[in-house]
């Protein structure tokens, strides 16, 4: 599922002997972190890593995490792309919440909601009107240059409205077999929305990186002015992006949608758009674009489905996840601030006779911040 | 990707060399007449000065939060935090009046003071590690809102003698017209931020921030200071708002003023404010609350239409208006 890592527009980072070479990985952190709260949990219980079979499914905690977490990894899957060409998608959750309550409305109104037809009708309306709003999104920014999270904050805070009024204001339940396996069913063992996420991710890794539309992304979001004088279509690819980002939405959307048998308008896909922003920083794209790492973003969301794991495990009110996340995205954001590390760097060497230029660039602001 | 925007707007470029930045601003108000006109006209009961109080009543604690991302958005930022940073002030209040005994009087100082210092504290790293605001805000909303949880995941309710006395005073008006003390709170806020944009040094470094940053730094104007010092504003007007919603709403709960950040940043969008910074009117602010509220407000007249239709409403405008922004002057975003 790791795509290969070099391949970005970047600099690559030197190659190291050893245990250095490892740490500079760009994998390196975000795998550790997933490691240590897996580990964690094992000290909080000592059957978490047991996965075991009942009527032919697999069942477990770990399993767990990657049913719940399928969606989250969709959206963030989407996320980074955009992420990439330097823009943001902040509608996706509008976006969850517009797909299943388009999917659930369709199937609920059908005359027979369990036969296949119907159920691949409310997906294709659903995805359908998925790839519009990416279309918008994608007029705004590509074509009217509106810097990307105004232009999707329209449909961030309109999107829910809609979504509302699909569903006129009501949970819509549904009871379809069919349905229900997008986001509950098993197939050869395993959750199929796990296999669904996967298949998907394996598509965009091997469309992005076994082929130069990857690197034309990374073009884009490292510089849009430059990769159009060199003649790449960045409106395009804008617009790709942002109609990839949706269409992904869509499909976590039904996943949440049909695990749970019901379209919640107002509370469906509530705040995923924070969480896949987050799991896309964690995962090493940074937000200024230009670069950036599917395999990364998989395991930010995660660490992000584990985290919240860990705190029902905990016993600790879920609600309290937030503070979490909150500190979560500071020490990332942190660690990638080259200003952070050039004053830790600093620090570390207050005798130094010469400082680094970047560290005393850091003091100089320091004495201007408090004068 | 530039050539079929600008070619169409070549004439237009020339008018808004001269109308560019007060255009939105004439948009809203000639929006606010025909809503208030067709409302009247609509509904009966709608045509009185009392329906455009209550706007102000209903909205207060919006109009103050809506001038602090004012604040923010003229330099160039963004604050996702003040929803939550609204609701913690809610739950702070009501948890040190309702719960602890705290006074009302210390409790107030106390909140305000958590909102400006959480603020100044995001404006820090914003700019001392050079993170986009975006990003340190959205810790700051996930903070905010995990905090509220962590005080109490239900909602306290107020029944403090001196806070219900608050709430329950209504500021007369001849004709007998009132207003909340909220209302007057909101407008007296309003004039003071009028004041410093318009007629302060600092007002002014905070345009030029927006206008371009570099160009304030070679000028030697104090960027760090004046960065820090917008949110800890934003900040304090979301500590200020979450006092005057505890008010209104007379308890503290973290799920309150869920989604107030967009309310914030639409006001100040459809009020004229250029999300790019540098360009923009606190009055019109004002302006672009008074509008959110009056969907709000045309839609109960109506009965038949349920509240979401307020998001697609507020979504609509803020669509055209970002369209009129990109029309009519203003820096175009990279891509």
């Amino acid at each position: 599922m790791t795509p290969p890592d070099d391949t970005g527009a970047g600099g690559r980072p030197a190659r190291m002997p050893g245990a250095r070479r490892l740490t500079e990985h760009r994998l390196f952190w975000p795998a550790a972190a997933l490691a240590t709260l897996l580990l964690g949990n094992v000290a909080l219980t000592h059957d978490f890593f047991a996965v075991r079979v009942q009527n032919g499914h697999l069942y477990g905690s770990l399993i767990d995490i990657l049913q719940f977490g399928a969606p989250l990894v969709l959206v963030s899957l989407g996320m980074t792309l955009v992420i990439a060409t330097r823009g943001i998608d902040l509608s996706v959750g509008s976006t969850v919440a517009i797909a299943g309550a388009l999917a659930c409305e369709h199937i609920a109104t059908a005359e027979d909601p369990g036969s296949l037809p119907t159920v691949l009708s409310a997906i294709a309306t659903a995805l359908g009107v998925a790839a519009a709003i990416g279309l918008l999104n994608g007029f705004l920014v590509a074509r009217l240059g509106v810097q990307p999270i105004v232009a999707t904050l329209v449909l961030m805070v309109a999107g829910r409205g809609v979504a509302q009024l699909i569903t006129d204001g009501q949970i819509i339940s549904v009871s379809s077999g069919a349905y229900k396996m997008i986001g509950g069913g098993y197939w050869l063992t395993l959750p199929f929305a796990v296999l669904l996420a996967g298949v998907l991710v394996a598509v965009t890794s091997l469309v992005t990186r076994r082929t130069a539309l990857g690197m034309l992304i990374e073009s884009v979001g490292g510089n849009p002015v430059a990769s159009r004088l060199v003649g790449i279509r960045a409106a395009g690819l804008l617009v790709m992006v942002y109609v990839v980002s949706s269409v992904c939405a869509a499909v976590a959307g039904l996943m949440i949608s049909s695990n749970v048998s019901s379209a919640d308008g107002n509370n469906a896909g509530l705040w995923i758009e924070l969480d896949a922003i987050l799991a896309v920083v964690i995962g090493g794209t940074a937000l200024t674009g230009g670069r950036f790492s599917l395999g990364g973003t998989v395991l930010g969301a995660l660490i992000i489905q584990t985290l919240s794991t860990t705190i029902y495990t905990l016993g600790v009110p879920p609600e309290t996840t937030l503070v979490f996340k909150a500190l979560v995205v500071i020490v990332v954001c942190l660690a990638q601030s080259p200003a952070f590390r050039a004053r830790l760097s600093h620090r570390r060497r207050p005798a130094g006779p010469d400082p680094a230029p970047a560290a005393g660039d850091a003091g100089a602001r320091r004495q201007e911040v408090h004068p | 990707m530039s050539t079929p925007l600008s070619s169409l707007t070549g004439p237009l470029q020339r008018f808004s060399v001269r109308h560019a930045t007060r255009l939105p601003l004439m948009v809203t108000a000639t929006l606010l007449i025909a809503m208030f006109s067709i409302g009247s006209l609509q509904y009966e009961g709608f045509f009185s000065a009392q329906v455009l109080l209550n706007v102000l009543i209903d909205n207060g604690f919006l109009l103050v939060v809506a001038i602090g991302m004012t604040f923010v958005i003229l330099t160039g930022g963004i604050d996702l935090s003040v929803g939550s940073m609204v609701a913690l002030s809610t739950m702070l209040t009501a948890w040190l009046v309702e719960q602890n005994g705290v006074p009302l009087a210390l409790a107030v100082p106390l909140v305000l003071l958590v909102g400006a210092g959480g603020g100044a504290l995001m404006g820090w790293v914003i700019h001392a590690f050079e993170i986009q605001p975006f990003i340190v805000t959205l810790a700051g909303m996930f903070l905010a809102r995990g905090l509220c949880y962590m005080i109490s995941t239900e909602s306290i309710s107020i029944t403090d003698p001196t806070t219900t006395t608050i709430a329950q005073t209504r500021v007369l008006l001849p004709g007998g017209l009132f207003v909340s003390p909220a209302v007057v709170i909101a407008l007296v806020v309003l004039a003071l931020a009028f004041g410093v944009l318009h007629h302060t040094r600092f007002g002014r470094t905070v345009y030029a921030l927006g206008g371009n940053e570099s160009s304030a730094r070679l000028m030697g104007l104090p960027v760090g200071r004046t960065k820090v010092a917008v949110y800890a504003v934003s900040g304090l007007c979301s500590a200020l708002g979450g006092l005057l919603l505890t008010f209104y709403m007379l308890s503290g709960y973290a799920l309150h003023a869920v989604g107030m950040e967009l309310d914030a940043i639409a006001a100040a969008v459809i009020g004229g404010t250029l999300l790019t910074g540098g360009s923009g009117f606190v009055l019109g602010t004002a302006l672009g609350v008074t509008v959110l509220g009056l969907i709000q407000t045309v839609i109960s007249f109506q009965g038949t239409l349920s509240s979401w239709w307020t998001r697609i409403v507020i979504g609509g405008l803020l669509f055209v208006f970002i369209l009129l922004q990109r029309l009519f002057g203003g820096p175009r975003a990279d891509h």
